[in-house]
């Protein structure tokens, strides 16, 4: 009885690695490929066993946020081809029965949905983290209320068209100032002599016409 | 205002009976505050657009540093002799170019009227031009710039597909902007965006130009001098970014052999030509409310000599913008290629570097072969994209604006080139504005119940309405037809008339006589050999070149059609109703391949043209060609080049 479960414990441990090695393929799961270098250049980390762990985690994690709640775990997910490039193959396996795998589709849009947080988890972006065959989405164009163009358009319209009106208007007040001041020169001129200043007088003292006689007068 | 100069007798006994004549009609007659607004105003005229995008793209197409010997000779037998002469009657004869001509001999009149055609039919297309400017300056307050990257498309699952096609920043001036039609001969509608750029742009024109000089002088402070502020900060900026000396290199590199070509002189001739704005007319308006006793001499050399010097100040930032920005996409090419190696091959991540890059390529060459060729790496060849430099409206909205999104702070440098372009080309608007204002207000058309700003608001307004063409869908098209036809042979037909007539109609030992009496000095010999002899030689050798180089090519235009069709049966055969290119020699009737000579119109480099399929074909589709530039351009003429170019088929 205890050889048939020793022998049975070892047939599995034995079998276990070439099954998850069976499971392991790139028709099944996604290659990612990570460009540490490139993205943070001297600041660049190591990759090693434990930053694969947090990798596992963080797939694990998006997992779970996608299935709403289901208890994947570090071991659901299962790695093979590692290279120096930095590349490998990932699949995840249903945390119920980990023989099976669980669809490619799902796990798209689990990691299309977590995608903003494994970025940072890792301080890489949407080119330098790659998942090949996941494209990332598009960022919304930005919707204006108003468009910024119209703005600054509105801006130096107003100003120009302010600048327009007042040299117009003051084109004509100065016209209107000079033709009155125009007329009231032509009209206010008599024997050579301002209306002006002799307004407020009750006329000029004409010499010629001066009766002198006051002093001669019998 | 018509003197009768043709009265014979002493210079000095007919104009002692005209001084008091003058004397009253001066005091009408609008002058200008001081020397430096009537300086500021001529030089603010002949700097414009052209001399940040025309000359450095001659320079650096011609041989560089090679190039200044035609230019600065043209400069010195055409250019001075001209604008001397123009601005000496202008002043002597105090009136517009209809006036001025028609003093000389009423059979002149119509030099003056064709001046200030000339004046007006350029006024409207170089508006235009200012408009799209005032477009790009609006959207350069965005951040990130919408010419940054291709808009998505409605379902958010790519870019649109016009835009992947080629680039975000040609899609943005052919799509966004100009909303481009496949050719001329499809109109489209009035863009309402532009046409509401071009009303800002004649807005802006008409405060300025609202009093005649009187404005104008005021608004040359700004104008003229701010694009001098702006090139000396792009010149600090981009000197110090990487690829700048590469770009200067590029430029300034004399290759000595351009000059045995002919083109480069009649280039250099043309240049100097158009640079200087001679026979719009304008110039004789400015220098018409001069004071007589001016030294129009030391005027004429300043502003000659401040305009080329400019033109060369101008060269040097733009080509280390250039350079950078070759730089800039050669990285970007060579790095692409990395990420395919090390994608392809499982390098380490930051072992294949721009400096081993070719060692690298060396190696897995030798060990794989196979693999490498299949991965179809691009050539990135630097010299190649230096060469792709553009000249006119490519430059600055297709290449500049490229070049900018790669500069930190792309908003800050964006805004102060399109203030900078717009403040150039406002200062030539003036001339042209004041070309057509002064010879109709010397004729005495204008009612003297109409107020000059009124007037002007006129010309403002039935300009702005004949320009609305250029807002259709087509406006691009009619745009390059004007720029081609109208603003160059006709100047000069009219120069050499203004030349001749003022050499040998008026006299020019009587001309001399005018400019001693003004200036208080005889010209000199230099003048004397060069306006008798010398210019109006230059000119109608420059004139018959011009006529004999266009005559050889069928005049073509530069078309943008996204439309296509795919159809792998066809390959080019014969493009005889396309307008656009004409094939000489097809050649192999390789579907993939074809190796054609091709003569186009405008730059070298990335083009997207179309073109017909073969006759012997069942469809007949329109299927778009990139023809990406490989090989020597042989120049032919000022804007037809000649190259063999690969182009592939998809």
């Amino acid at each position: 009885m205890w050889t048939v479960w020793t022998v049975w414990m070892v047939w599995m441990v034995c079998l276990v690695p070439t099954t998850s090695e069976a499971l392991c393929t790139e028709d099944d799961g996604y290659k990612v490929r990570l460009s540490i270098k490139t993205a943070l250049g001297g600041d660049a980390y190591e990759w090693n066993e434990s930053e694969m762990f947090f990798f596992k985690a963080t797939l694990a994690f998006a997992m779970r946020t996608y299935s709403g709640g289901e208890q994947y775990d570090v071991s659901n997910i299962l790695v093979c081809d590692e290279t120096l490039r930095v590349s490998f193959v990932f699949v995840v396996t249903k945390p119920s029965n980990t023989s099976e795998l669980v669809p490619r589709t799902e796990v798209e849009n689990a990691i299309k949905k977590s995608r903003h947080r494994i970025n940072s988890a890792f301080l890489l972006t949407d080119q330098t983290l790659d998942f090949v065959g996941i494209n990332p989405t598009l960022a919304a164009p930005i919707q204006y209320d108003t468009p910024p163009w119209l703005i600054a358009f509105g801006v130096v319209m107003g100003l120009v068209c302010a600048g327009i009106v007042a040299l117009l208007v003051s084109t004509f007040l100065n016209k209107k100032r000079s033709k009155k001041s125009a007329d009231e020169e032509e009209a206010g001129r008599g024997n050579g002599i301002l209306c002006e200043s002799i307004r407020g007088k009750d006329g000029l003292f004409n010499q010629g016409l001066v009766d002198d006689d006051r002093l001669t007068k019998l | 205002m018509s003197e009768k100069t043709d009265v014979p007798g002493s210079v000095k006994g007919a104009e002692l009976s005209r001084a008091p004549d003058e004397a009253a009609k001066a005091e009408e007659r609008p002058k200008w505050d001081n020397k430096v607004q009537y300086l500021l105003t001529c030089i603010g005229f002949a700097v414009g657009l052209g001399n940040v995008w025309r000359f450095p793209y001659l320079c650096q197409v011609y041989g560089g540093g090679a190039f200044l010997i035609p230019y600065l000779i043209a400069l010195v037998f055409e250019g001075l002799p001209l604008l001397h002469m123009e601005l000496a009657i202008g002043q002597r004869l105090r009136t517009g170019s209809i006036g001025v001509w028609t003093s000389i001999s009423p059979y002149l009149s119509g030099v003056g009227v064709a001046s200030m055609t000339v004046s007006f039919l350029v006024g409207l297309f170089y508006n235009t031009i200012l408009a799209w400017v005032l477009w790009y300056f609006f959207h350069s307050f965005q951040n990130p710039l919408p010419w940054q990257s291709c808009p998505v498309n409605a379902n958010r699952t790519g870019h649109v597909e016009e835009c992947q096609k080629s680039t975000a920043v040609n899609y943005f001036w052919y799509r966004d902007t100009l909303n481009i039609t496949p050719n001329i001969e499809v109109s489209g509608d009035l863009q309402w965006w532009l046409v509401v750029c071009l009303a800002s742009a004649w807005c802006i024109v008409y405060i300025c130009f609202i009093r005649g000089i009187e404005t104008i002088g005021k608004a040359v402070y700004v104008t003229a001098t701010f694009p001098y502020l702006v090139l000396t900060i792009f010149l600090i900026r981009a000197l110090t970014l990487p690829g700048a000396t590469i770009g200067l290199r590029h430029l300034f590199t004399p290759n000595w052999e351009t000059l045995k070509n002919p083109t480069v002189w009649l280039d250099a001739a043309t240049q100097i030509f158009f640079s200087l704005s001679l026979a719009f007319g304008g110039l004789i308006a400015f220098s018409s409310y001069n004071p007589q006793k001016n030294n129009c001499e030391r005027d004429a050399l300043i502003v000659g000599c401040i305009n080329s010097a400019t033109s060369i100040y101008a060269s040097i930032p733009i080509f280390s913008i250039l350079g950078f920005k070759a730089l800039s996409n050669y990285n970007d090419c060579l790095n692409g290629n990395i990420q395919l190696l090390m994608n392809t091959f499982n390098i380490a991540d930051g072992n294949i570097t721009e400096e081993n890059y070719e060692k690298w390529l060396r190696h897995l060459n030798s060990t794989d072969p196979n693999q490498v060729a299949e991965l179809d790496l691009k050539t990135c060849d630097l010299q190649a994209l230096l060469d792709q430099s553009a000249s006119g409206t490519g430059l600055a909205f297709i290449v500049f604006t490229e070049a900018v999104i790669k500069m930190p702070g792309s908003q800050v440098w964006a805004v102060l080139f399109f203030i900078m372009l717009f403040s150039l080309g406002l200062s030539s608007m003036f001339g042209n504005m004041e070309g057509v204002l002064t010879p109709l207000l010397d004729l005495h058309l204008v009612p003297k119940c109409i107020p000059k700003e009124i007037f002007t608001g006129l010309i403002c307004v039935v300009s702005f309405i004949v320009a609305l063409i250029f807002t259709l869908g087509s406006g691009n098209y009619w745009l390059e037809i004007f720029n081609n036809y109208v603003g160059s042979l006709p100047l000069l037909v009219i120069a050499f008339f203004e030349i001749t007539a003022v050499s040998y109609i008026y006299g020019a030992t009587r001309f001399s006589d005018d400019v001693e009496w003004m200036t208080g000095r005889r010209p000199n010999l230099y003048w004397q050999v060069t306006w008798r002899v010398i210019s109006p030689l230059m000119l109608l050798v420059v004139f018959l070149a011009y006529v004999v180089v266009q005559a050889q090519e069928k005049p073509t235009y530069e078309a943008w059609n996204p439309d296509y069709v795919r159809n792998s049966n066809t390959f080019i055969q014969e493009q005889t109703n396309l307008p656009t290119f004409s094939p000489l020699t097809p050649n192999v009737a390789d579907q993939q391949r074809l190796v054609v000579c091709l003569e186009f119109f405008s730059f070298p480099g990335r083009h997207h043209i179309t073109a017909k399929t073969s006759k012997s074909s069942h469809t007949e589709a329109w299927i778009p060609i990139f023809i990406k530039y490989k090989g020597e351009i042989q120049k032919k003429a000022a804007s037809v080049s000649t190259a063999y170019v690969d182009i592939f088929l998809y």
